[in-house]
């Protein structure tokens, strides 16, 4: 078998076997269960909780934990801003980096604390190793932030009937130290030792052996790569990402990031099926968000491999594939796993350009953030699949001609309303800016002709790229874009703010409000929402959304740009 | 008011977990780095008295070397990036088609259809380390007409450093352009 796709195989199969014990794992941490690390972690929880000045038994109501995350997150974009704007003077900076803009502070800040990562700017350039690790510490937190309000989001699922849902910074702080730290830390040493940087010295300069001056960025790398995998963040240490050959060295580094983008995703859809002790559903959300990152990855791998139509026609050959913007030692199949893992999980790292993918890659890196819950951000992905789960029940059960109830509560109206809202709001997000943008383009394409780096179909691709990756806080680019103008920091900005907390809040109310509700035994009649035929009325749901909403936009980029260049 | 009661604890939360993560992971990480080869600022390898960085490409474009890939960003390891062209953009294909003609002129005798795209196309980095296997075969006659040193020699050269992929089973075969040319300097 061909070493590039067993290599692949190997990435999913280990981050399979990964997941399963990670979730039991992280499922005992959300219920307080025991574990063996308890010797470890509890003394250290303790001192946080202490300092913090926190009780982390006081229950909350749903609405609560939603004020408690909401005032935590401003704390940090405030703080955020703060270091962003006065790098230059601050400490660690030897490499003398200018501090931020105000609109590219507003965007950077806004980007790393909604777990996005968008990037407007480069690391070697535009950031001291002090900006850095400030970003660094929004990546382990926003995802802990993820990762609670997915737990709170359990235990409503599980309660009978109660209001009360845990503690938010109870779930919070264990997130972070018990989950993210031990595992972001093994990742951070395995780079190290393969060669990514972790020094406070900053840029070397060497002759090459042609004799040419060659400047070298380094700085804490290492520290900070591990998390922007691991927290679903995606930021890169360096301008191009984990394409860097620092950031990313060889192919045992880059199997170790990719499982670290699926890794905790994956092991939430079962730390679920723990908390709610419902594993069969679990194996059902499970399994339709399989097939659904199956039906993206496979023809992804398929196109990349094949190579680009374009340069087959100069006559050339393309042994491994299409080269364009990738890297030798990852070959066009690892890179196109990768495409599709980073942009279905929200992560938004990237081994690969995406503006350079062939046509339907591309495509399907897009879809991949519009459907934005195969698998999903940590945390935030099981919400959004949570809303289809509700439409799905609420659509089953007109079919069929029963009360829609989801694990014995009915669901209403109110829930119904929420849930159509924020299923609505992600492609009315994507589909507005990018049509406000393209207006603003095709008045005065003269005064905007920096924008775009590519012409035609693709150059629409471009836009559409940017706001689907904006609102799913994903934060991977077709990075052709001139993207650092006020319009740009500003726009995409307040979709990712609008983006991440609406998504939050939609479902954290329909669990609590279900929550609320009187428990009605399953009997006969109930739909059962662990079976196959389920998970299919899921999949619909989802994929006729996605449909419904993106096929135009898709029509007018990416596909037109595959059919002008097979015609 | 609810939110003033979330403030205090919230900020210092936020300070517990500035000090804890920016403060002692990055320490943890950083000491172990001390162990590492080169204490962690980069993996290094000397000849001659010169060091340089195994895992930042170099530009090779002189005759007597093997080539390196194309790069957007001309091998500048303080600003790394790709082309972000995209695979139907006219400007980007007119570029590939200057690179192959450019290779066609400096390796005489060889057909288009051997120009393998990854010696034609820039990389995600623009420091690529690496090219593929295919890529540094076909420059071997090239280099020993100029080095005036049998090509079986270079063949021989160019098996022995080619980097088999993971275990034998996982990921891409390739030369490291360095390497190679580091040896070339010894034969």
């Amino acid at each position: 078998m061909n070493t590039e796709i067993l290599g692949i195989v190997l990435m999913y199969v280990l981050v399979l076997a990964l997941a399963v014990p990670l979730g039991r794992y992280i499922g005992k941490v959300f219920n307080h269960e025991s574990t063996w690390l308890d010797a470890l972690f509890n003394p250290l929880d303790r001192l946080f909780f202490q300092l913090g000045g926190i009780d982390p038994h006081r229950p909350m109501t749903w609405k609560q934990h939603l004020v408690a995350l909401l005032t935590i997150n401003m704390i940090w974009f405030i703080f955020s801003l703060f270091v962003l704007t006065n790098m230059s003077w601050l400490p660690l900076n030897p490499d003398g980096n200018p501090s931020m803009s105000a609109d590219l502070a507003f965007n950077t800040s806004v980007s790393f604390v909604t777990n996005t990562n968008l990037q407007h700017y480069s690391g070697e350039t535009g950031l001291s190793y002090l900006g850095q690790l400030t970003l660094m510490l929004w990546q382990f937190i926003s995802a802990g932030t993820g990762m609670a309000i997915s737990a709170v989001v359990f235990h409503a699922l599980r309660e009978r009937t109660t209001g009360e849902l845990g503690n938010f910074y109870g779930f919070f702080v264990r997130s972070c130290t018990r989950i993210l730290f031990p595992i972001a830390l093994i990742g951070a040493v395995i780079l190290v030792f393969n060669g990514t940087p972790m020094t406070f010295e900053g840029k070397d300069t060497i002759t090459t052996l042609e004799g040419v001056t060659q400047h070298i960025s380094r700085g804490p790398a290492a520290a900070f790569i591990s998390i922007k995998q691991l927290g679903t963040n995606g930021g890169g240490y360096y301008g191009p990402n984990s394409t860097h050959p620092l950031e990313n060295p060889n192919y045992l580094t880059n199997l170790l990031e990719t499982v670290f983008i699926f890794l905790i995703p994956l092991a939430l859809v079962f730390a679920m099926g723990r908390v709610v002790r419902r594993p069969r559903l679990a194996w059902m959300v499970y399994g339709v968000m399989t097939v659904g990152f199956l039906l993206l990855v496979v023809p992804s791998i398929y196109f990349e491999m094949k190579g680009n139509p374009a340069l087959a026609d100069l006559g050339i050959a393309q042994p491994l594939g299409s080269m364009e913007g990738k890297e030798v030692r990852f070959g066009p199949a690892a890179s196109a796993y990768w495409a599709i893992n980073t942009t279905c999980t929200s992560n938004g790292s990237v081994n690969a350009m995406h503006d350079s993918l062939t046509p339907l890659t591309g495509l399907f890196a897009l879809l991949g953030m519009m459907i934005n819950c195969f698998y999903g951000g940590v945390g935030v992905g099981f919400l959004n699949f949570f809303v289809f789960i509700i439409l799905a029940v609420f659509i089953s059960g007109l079919l069929v001609g029963r009360t829609p109830e989801f694990l014995g509560k009915k669901v209403e109206a109110r829930e119904i309303k929420i849930a159509m809202l924020v299923a609505l709001l992600h492609p009315f997000l994507i589909l507005a800016g990018t049509a406000l943008a393209s207006y603003l383009y095709t008045t005065n394409p003269t005064e905007y002709a920096d924008w775009l780096n590519n012409p035609g179909f693709h150059g629409f691709s471009e836009i559409l790229y940017e706001f689907s990756s904006a609102s799913a806080n994903n934060g991977s680019g077709f990075e052709g874009l001139g993207d650092n103008t006020p319009f740009w920091n500003l726009v995409s900005g307040l979709v990712m703010l609008l983006a991440r907390y609406l998504p939050i809040i939609g479902p954290v109310a329909i669990a609590g409000l279900l929550a609320r509700k009187k428990y009605i035994p399953e009997g006969a009649g109930t739909l059962k929402t662990d079976t196959a035929t389920f998970g299919i009325m899921v999949l619909a749901v989802i994929s006729i959304v996605a449909a419904l909403a993106f096929f135009p936009a898709l029509t007018l980029g990416p596909l037109a740009e595959y059919f002008t260049m097979t015609k | 008011m609810e939110i003033k009661s979330h403030l205090l604890p919230a900020l210092r939360l936020t300070l517990v977990c500035l000090v804890f993560f920016c403060g002692f992971y990055t320490l943890i990480v950083w000491s172990v780095a001390q162990l590492a080869p080169n204490q962690g600022k980069g993996l290094v390898i000397t000849q001659n008295e010169r060091t340089y960085y195994v895992n930042v490409g170099q530009a090779f474009t002189a005759d007597e070397y093997f080539w390196s890939r194309p790069s957007a960003v001309d091998y500048d390891a303080a600003g790394a990036g790709g082309s972000n062209l995209g695979p139907s953009n006219p400007a980007h294909l007119a570029e590939v088609e200057q690179r192959i003609r450019y290779f066609l002129e400096h390796n005489p005798g060889l057909d288009r259809s051997q120009v393998p795209s990854d010696l034609v196309t820039a990389s995600g980095s623009g420091l690529d380390p690496h090219i593929s296997v295919e890529g540094a075969r076909v420059q071997v006659k090239r280099i020993a007409r100029l080095r005036k040193v049998p090509e079986e020699t270079l063949r021989q050269l160019v098996d022995q450093y080619t980097e088999a992929p993971l275990l034998g089973l996982f990921g891409t075969a390739r030369v490291h352009v360095l390497k190679i040319n580091l040896a070339l300097q010894n034969l």
